[in-house]
């Protein structure tokens, strides 16, 4: 629902219906609500029938890559002979993205639900919640989840008296916005410098302690809930354009506009409609100009393509960006963009993880040379200098921070030059009137 | 090696064929092309970091940095693509905006890994205009400086210290550009084999505080030798100019010291420069020692020996040559020397290597030749015995067990007090001034050569030797230290087979050594 704002008809409320319903943060609450049933029923079934119900249903990655995640479940095999472990991934720190604080802050029982599904499913005794170190709320709701959790023995050594073990641990990360890639976090976990590691082995082969590991985003866990519960294809059906892309997704909408706050909304529903009638348009007097759609790492989307795009894996994509985390940032025309895309820059140069040359010193030199421009002193070499570093800092480093720089640059560039121009040619910004793009 | 899978592969337009497991980056290696890289070191766990080995694998979506990709079956790879000499002329580029450029005044420049693959395959220019980052040198203890400035981060000092020397004292501290290598707190690089971390780092970034602004390195002769500091034989380059030693360095060998060399071996090298040398042939006339030529004194030495029972005091830091030569020059008499002992110091994560408490190159050959190793050097010293000094300096002898002796003769680099009773005084060259062979702890033979000229008349110890058993009747005619260990090679048959041409650089072991199995390769990767 549209949290803060009051849910709106269009949405579709399944993983976001009890929002601001400070009851369902309690676990008789949640029982009332109808909690853990889909637990009970999962642990009544075979695990591999519980993977082959998440194949089925579709449900893909919610933290920003899509990989089917029943596939992913697949990928660990049963009777190796190994630890298997299970992460979710609650380091939520992509700039604009806050659906999974709110899935948190709200529905913390949900999350133990999803986890304790998942690890049964995938063959694990332990999941880690790995949540992110400035989330103090979610973290207190999570810990508090937790335990109720454990003191009904619906976790533990006997998890609702079904004779399996399931360990939930809530981690608190300490700052760093790099824990959020997968195997960062996974050396954050176990105590070390969050440093992402290289690929292979993947996850499922050596993860946490170097065991078959599944790390999921908040989002994908506790939608396994529901899907257990109504059927692979009663989430299926949930797809109003690609059938590749189903079910619902929240978006965390924040920037220039009348109602940010986080929305779920059926995949494929319109952007446009989403933008103007959900979260209420522009603000007073003001226009559109830009939207980040999926975090601050997505390629910007000026409003022509905005316009265009059905919110799904494939749409976002088919208008030059991506859906990643569904943190939709709006940029209206008082926006200069330049800054905007400085700051984007800033941000991820301070938080280069510092291993690989090209995003140790690639986001740092895009930072100089934007703020530069930005400050009135940049040269028109500089455009073909930032979009040449683009090219050194993408797709040759361990994780894809430094590409995640790269993009808004290159994006930016591509569809605003003419303010990255004028800038360069002394003319200054003027707001509103200066949508040049 | 027997049993295991072979790969093949094109690399550069070159079939390769590896073990499965290997890395491209090793396998371009056999097929004689050196793929540039700065993090990845063969000693050290596989980083992954400095993004330089980046090579263009056909069907493969990305650059894959060849350090840490293993080799497949049927791949064709590309060092030299457009693709991948982009992608490397950006990582150079990158590595150098904050660089200070200071290489004349750096004591890397001209063994620098950034400025030559700079020179290599970098851009001419640089298109950074903003001010650079700085941050001052630190004294990180030990031997070492370390230079922020020029660092690349390419972490292989941190990785040696965690992964190979087990004892974490350096981390990547901050994040982003901001990042520089860091000690942990109330840390220090004291660790006995801390010093490798200089040989290790590829640019000048940590510097060896003994070596600083001492000679550039196109000044400096470089010559494969022996450690001879400790029993171990850690295989080095001694490295002179003028003549002097002015840097020892680990060269590598995976039977004996992988990589590294422990600080007090490296630092180990001023006795070998001394001044304080005889120089000239010696000959007691009128009671005082005066100087004469070779042939009058060998002869002199001959006559002195002829017919008496024999007692060398010998210097376990003599070559196998030399000390084979004094074994034969006994008639019937005895051998003995000592060794100067210090605390052990092992590297913990490479097995069987170590700062050895015998701190002498050869004790384990002069005991297979035949030499007792004592404490009380002279107890042994009949009466009537001639005492035959050889290299040992005496210091902390008792003098007065000298005067059993019927005669003394000193086949020596220095003159030591409680020898001055010698009446001949032959002088030879040091370790670093001749050619020759030592066996190390486990049994190992190994070369070493000539890294500076001795000075004054001193001559080769086994030349000496050989001269004087040829003065004294024995059937001997050697020109070259090769000739002697080919002789002592037929005799003894502990090293029976063995000759220089097969010893090459690597050395082999002795006939009767104990099997040792290479140094274990560091763990693969962090997981």
């Amino acid at each position: 629902m549209g949290f803060p704002h009051q849910s709106h008809s269009r949405e579709t409320t399944v993983l976001s219906k009890y929002f601001g319903d400070a009851d369902a943060r309690t676990l008789a609450g949640w029982k009332k609500r109808g909690g853990y049933k889909a637990l009970e029923k999962a642990l009544d079934m075979q695990p591999a029938d519980i993977v082959n119900v998440v194949k089925e249903s579709g449900l893909r990655g919610r933290g920003g890559a899509g990989f089917p995640t029943g596939l992913k479940w697949s990928f660990m095999k049963p009777g190796d002979g190994k630890p298997h472990y299970l992460c979710c991934n609650a380091d939520e720190s992509e700039p604009g993205t806050f659906k999974d604080r709110e899935l948190m802050r709200w529905t913390p029982h949900a999350l133990v639900e999803g986890c304790a599904i998942a690890a049964y499913a995938i063959g694990a005794e332990t999941a880690y919640i790995y949540i992110r170190g400035e989330f103090t709320e979610p973290l207190y709701w999570m810990e508090k989840a937790v335990k109720e959790a454990y003191d009904a023995r619906i976790i533990g050594k006997n998890a609702m008296g079904s004779g399996k073990r399931i360990d939930v641990y809530v981690h608190k990360g300490a700052g760093a916005y790099i824990c959020g890639e997968e195997t960062a976090l996974m050396e954050s976990l176990e105590g070390r410098r969050g440093n992402p590691r290289i690929k292979p082995p993947f996850p499922a082969v050596s993860g946490v302690f170097g065991m078959p590991t599944t790390i999921n985003n908040v989002e994908t866990l506790i939608a396994a809930a529901p899907i257990l519960l109504n059927g692979a294809d009663w989430y299926k059906k949930m797809s109003l354009s690609n059938p590749k892309s189903t079910g619902t997704k929240l978006y965390s909408v924040c920037g220039n506009i009348q109602r940010p706050g986080t929305y779920e909304v059926v995949m494929g529903f319109p952007f446009k409609e989403f933008l103007y009638d959900l979260c209420g348009g522009p603000l007073h007097g003001r226009k559109f100009k830009a939207v980040i759609p999926g975090g601050a790492s997505v390629p910007i989307q000026n409003m022509e393509e905005a316009e265009a795009t059905l919110m799904d894996y494939e749409g976002f994509v088919a208008q030059g960006s991506m859906l990643g985390s569904g943190g939709v940032i709006v940029i209206d025309d008082a926006q200069p963009m330049v800054t905007v895309i400085a700051r984007i820059a800033r941000f991820f140069a301070h938080e280069s993880c510092a291993q690989c040359t090209q995003c140790r010193e690639g986001t740092a030199w895009t930072t100089k040379i934007l703020e530069r421009i930005r400050d009135g002193e940049g040269t028109m070499e500089d455009l073909d200098t930032l979009l040449d570093i683009a090219e050194q800092m993408t797709g040759k480093t361990i994780c894809v921070l430094s590409d995640s720089c790269a993009v808004p640059v290159v994006s930016g560039i591509k569809k605003f030059r003419g303010e990255f121009e004028a800038l360069i040619q002394g003319r200054r910004f003027h707001p509103v009137t200066a949508a040049v793009a | 090696m027997a049993g295991e899978k072979m790969v093949s592969l094109t690399i550069e337009g070159r079939p390769v064929s590896v073990a499965e497991g290997t890395t491209i980056l090793e396998a371009a290696k056999t097929a004689g092309i050196l793929i540039p890289h700065y993090c990845y070191h063969p000693g050290l766990p596989i980083a992954g970091v400095c993004r330089m080995c980046l090579v263009e694998v056909e069907k493969a979506p990305k650059l894959a940095p060849s350090c840490a990709t293993t080799v497949a079956e049927g791949q064709v790879v590309h060092v030299y693509s457009e693709k991948s000499l982009d992608a490397r002329k950006g990582v150079l580029e990158m590595l150098l905006i904050n660089h200070p450029l200071d290489c004349p005044i750096c004591d890397q420049s001209g063994e620098c890994e950034l400025q030559d693959y700079t020179y290599q395959e970098g851009r001419e220019d640089s298109r950074y205009r903003e001010p650079k980052r700085f941050n001052p040198a630190e004294d990180f203890g030990g031997d070492v400086i370390y230079v922020p400035n020029r660092c690349i981060l390419c972490t292989r000092c941190v990785r040696f210290m965690e992964d190979v020397a087990h004892e974490p004292t350096l981390n990547v501290s901050e994040r982003g550009d901001r990042a520089l290598i860091g000690k942990f707190e109330g840390k220090d690089l004291t660790h006995p084999w801390a010093a490798n971390v200089v040989d290790l780092c590829p640019v000048g970034a940590l510097l060896s505080k003994d070596f600083l602004n001492k000679a550039r390195a196109w000044e400096l002769d470089r010559t494969p030798s022996i450690c001879p500091n400790c029993t171990q034989g850690c295989n080095v380059i001694m490295e002179t100019r003028e003549n002097q030693i002015v840097r020892m360095r680990p060269r590598a060998n995976e039977n004996v010291n992988a990589f590294f060399m422990c600080d007090w071996g490296r630092l180990n090298y001023r006795w070998m420069n001394e001044k304080n040398r005889i120089e000239h042939p010696m000959v007691r006339r009128d009671g005082t020692l005066s100087t004469t030529t070779w042939e009058a004194a060998i002869s002199g030495a001959a006559s002195v020996l002829n017919g008496k029972k024999v007692f060398v005091v010998a210097s376990p830091m003599l070559s196998n040559e030399s000390l084979f030569l004094l074994s034969e020059l006994m008639q019937g008499g005895s051998g003995v020397f000592r060794v100067a002992e210090g605390e052990e110091a092992p590297l913990a994560g490479v097995e069987d290597l170590a700062l050895r408490r015998e701190r002498a190159a050869n004790v384990y050959g002069a005991e297979k030749l035949g030499f007792q190793r004592t404490t009380d050097l002279l107890s042994g010293l009949g009466r009537d015995d001639v005492l035959l000094i050889a290299g040992e300096d005496l210091v902390g002898v008792d003098a007065s067990a000298v005067s059993r002796a019927s005669d003394v003769i000193v086949i020596s680099s220095v003159l030591a007090d409680a020898a001055n009773r010698a009446s001949v005084v032959l002088p030879i060259a040091n370790f670093s001034e001749e050619e020759g062979t030592v066996t190390n702890l486990r049994g190992r033979v190994q070369r070493f050569t000539q890294a500076r000229q001795a000075p004054g008349d001193t001559r080769p110890s086994w030349l000496v030797l050989g001269d004087l058993l040829g003065a004294m009747g024995k059937q001997t005619s050697f020109f070259l230290p090769s000739e002697v260990f080919a002789r002592l090679a037929s005799v003894n048959k502990s090293f029976a087979g063995l000759n220089y041409d097969t010893l090459g650089f690597k050395g082999l072991p002795l006939v009767d050594a104990p099997p040792t199995s290479p140094k274990s390769q560091i763990a693969v990767g962090a997981a």
